[in-house]
């Protein structure tokens, strides 16, 4: 447990002084939030929300802020082998287990952070939130899918010698994760055969299931939600630490 | 007492390439051990072995009795490491960088903060404990780094390339904490180095090693003397007339090396005029002649025909040559 904090506690300090990545990774689901909310508002009808596309949309962008946070706090490990800092941790009488759990849930946190920060924006543009229990089920919505894609970054970067690779994983892996989760529209106004794809998404899930704390209305069953992301996040852990374990420095 | 390390025929291949081979040796407690040799004769892939970072392809090894395979946590316990490269958290402080270490080793609080006060006072860091290390220079990041790889007690320290990449003053204060630290805390050390100098002025005793084998393993002292005498080296176009004319029975024996023939003799002070009398009779160009007592880097010659240097260009080139073969 004392390691896991440690590397926990080494991930949160890096947060706090890296200014720059904290306004860069907000910027972009805000950048989403007032064009597109504001822009498709009166425009698009929600079914159970009506007229209200923001509503609809701030879940969406707190599921985004922490899938691109924790994706990003999972691959860094590939600084940290890059700038030989990895082997400080690999070299010292702890096992990988230890070190994988302890990066995973500092990245977890950060992204929680991260998603909090957008949920408290968020109340100035229109954010409602339902009740005290429903912000706490968001919440651990946002734990579930921070766990699961930092654990997927860790995952990727395990396999990884550079930061080459990158650009690939985001662009046909992580941003389709995305794009077919439901975070920008609702899986009924889907073309029908885009909708089964959808199903299969695991974000979609996590994107429900926070869309049902904050806004309390949603399209599939919040404990369906609960069980498919919380399974996620298990076997992504499990696929994480595999390969963790067989990283070679 | 049990030797501090015992290395068995040890060996470590990368496909075709074998970049440790068959080495054996021991290392005494409290000795201060050096692995001198060129770029990619093997020396840190050894001590990755060592250090359970890379497992042997075959053979043994034990740090403190413990074997390196069968018993990882017990060897990472009882050794320090200071990496090759850089292995420091940038964006930590040197303070926050001890502190996480110390976590990891499980140091309790009390004790932690003071062992990180201590011996970042004696590494001469203690004023800067709350900067960030992006901002510290080579050498005190190199400081700090030995700092950290103490910070446990280990019984065994491993440092690999000490004093890569430092300008000559720093390195020199380097040497002169590398030996006070052997002295005062009573650990054995095992360094890595391809400088001559440096294994020369710290080390107990010297393994020679170059593409991955072990060719000489003493004191400096006695891999200086099996040269045999001084050291005359003259540089002339004409080297093998002027082998032929030199053949004296106090002239204890000739290479040929370049364009230079270097003699090895007693006492080379009283014979030099004799030599350069006998080549000039005989019309024989020479650009230069020196004499020295022999160094580490006549001994690394004389066993492979090459100096450290050219080997390392030579490394240089398989290396290239080898990643080449791997792209393709
Ligand atoms: N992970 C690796 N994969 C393949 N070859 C390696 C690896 N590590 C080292 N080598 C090769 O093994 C040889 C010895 O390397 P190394 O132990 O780093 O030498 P040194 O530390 O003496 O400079 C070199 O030829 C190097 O290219
Ligand atoms: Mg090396």
């Amino acid at each position: 447990m004392d390691i896991i904090y440690t590397i926990w506690l080494r991930s949160m300090i890096r947060y706090i002084r890296s200014k720059s990545r904290i306004v860069g990774s907000i910027s972009m689901p805000l950048f989403f939030l007032l064009f597109l909310g504001f822009g498709l508002n009166s425009v698009v009808r929600i079914p159970g929300l009506g007229e209200n596309y923001i509503q609809f949309l701030i879940p969406g962008m707190v599921a985004m802020s922490v899938l691109f946070t924790s994706v990003f706090s999972g691959i860094q490990i590939i600084w940290d082998k890059q700038f030989g800092f990895l082997k400080e941790t690999l070299v010292a009488p702890v096992t990988r287990m230890e070190i994988m759990l302890g990066q995973t849930f500092g990245g977890a946190t950060t992204a929680l952070i991260q998603g909090i920060i957008i949920m408290v924006i968020s109340l100035f543009v229109g954010l409602q939130v339902q009740s005290v229990i429903g912000f706490f089920i968001a919440l651990g919505f946002m734990v579930l899918i921070g766990i699961s894609f930092t654990a997927f970054g860790i995952a990727i970067a395990s396999r990884m010698e550079d930061m080459t690779g990158f650009q690939l994983i985001m662009n046909f892996v992580v941003f389709p994760i995305f794009g077919l989760s439901g975070a920008l529209f609702p899986i009924s106004s889907l073309p029908s055969w885009i909708a089964p794809v959808t199903m299969i998404d695991p974000l979609t899930y996590g994107v429900e299931g926070i869309r049902y704390g904050l806004t309390g209305v949603s399209q599939i069953n919040p404990v369906l939600s609960f069980m498919v992301i919380g399974g996620f996040a298990c076997i992504m852990t499990i696929i994480g630490a595999f390969l963790f374990r067989k990283i070679s420095i | 007492m049990t030797p501090a390390i015992q290395v068995h025929e040890l060996t470590k291949k990368y496909g075709n390439l074998v970049a440790v081979d068959n080495i054996s040796f021991e290392i005494k407690q409290g000795e201060i051990f050096g692995l001198l040799g060129p770029n990619g004769a093997g020396k840190t892939t050894t001590l990755s072995m060592l250090s359970t970072m890379q497992k042997p392809t075959s053979g043994t090894a034990t740090v403190q009795g413990k074997d390196v395979e069968k018993n990882e946590d017990e060897v990472r316990k009882a050794i320090g490491i200071v990496f090759q490269d850089q292995s420091l958290d940038e964006e930590l402080t040197a303070g926050e960088n001890m502190d996480f270490h110390g976590r990891l080793y499980r140091i309790p609080p009390d004790e932690r903060n003071q062992r990180i006060d201590s011996l970042l006072r004696l590494v001469e860091l203690y004023d800067r404990k709350k900067d960030i290390v992006k901002t510290f220079s080579g050498g005190m990041r190199r400081r700090l780094e030995i700092a950290r790889g103490l910070l446990h007690h280990p019984s065994v320290l491993f440092l690999d390339e000490p004093t890569l990449g430092l300008d000559p003053q720093t390195r020199n204060h380097l040497w002169q904490y590398i030996a006070d630290l052997s002295k005062e805390k009573h650990i054995t050390i095992i360094l890595t180095t391809h400088y001559m100098e440096e294994a020369d002025r710290l080390c107990d005793r010297i393994a020679i090693i170059d593409h991955g084998s072990i060719i000489a393993l003493d004191t400096p002292q006695n891999l200086k003397n099996g040269i045999g005498g001084d050291i005359i080296t003259i540089q002339t176009p004409d080297f093998n007339t002027a082998t032929e004319v030199l053949s004296e029975p106090w002239i204890h024996r000739i290479e040929t090396h370049n364009d230079e023939i270097r003699i090895f003799l007693m006492n080379a002070e009283q014979h030099i005029s004799d030599i350069i009398t006998r080549v000039n009779q005989q019309n024989i160009t020479i650009h230069s002649v020196s004499i020295h007592k022999p160094t580490l880097e006549d001994v690394f010659l004389s066993f492979t025909g090459k100096t450290i240097r050219e080997q390392e260009i030579n490394g240089k080139e398989m290396m290239r040559m080898h990643m080449r073969r791997g792209k393709r």
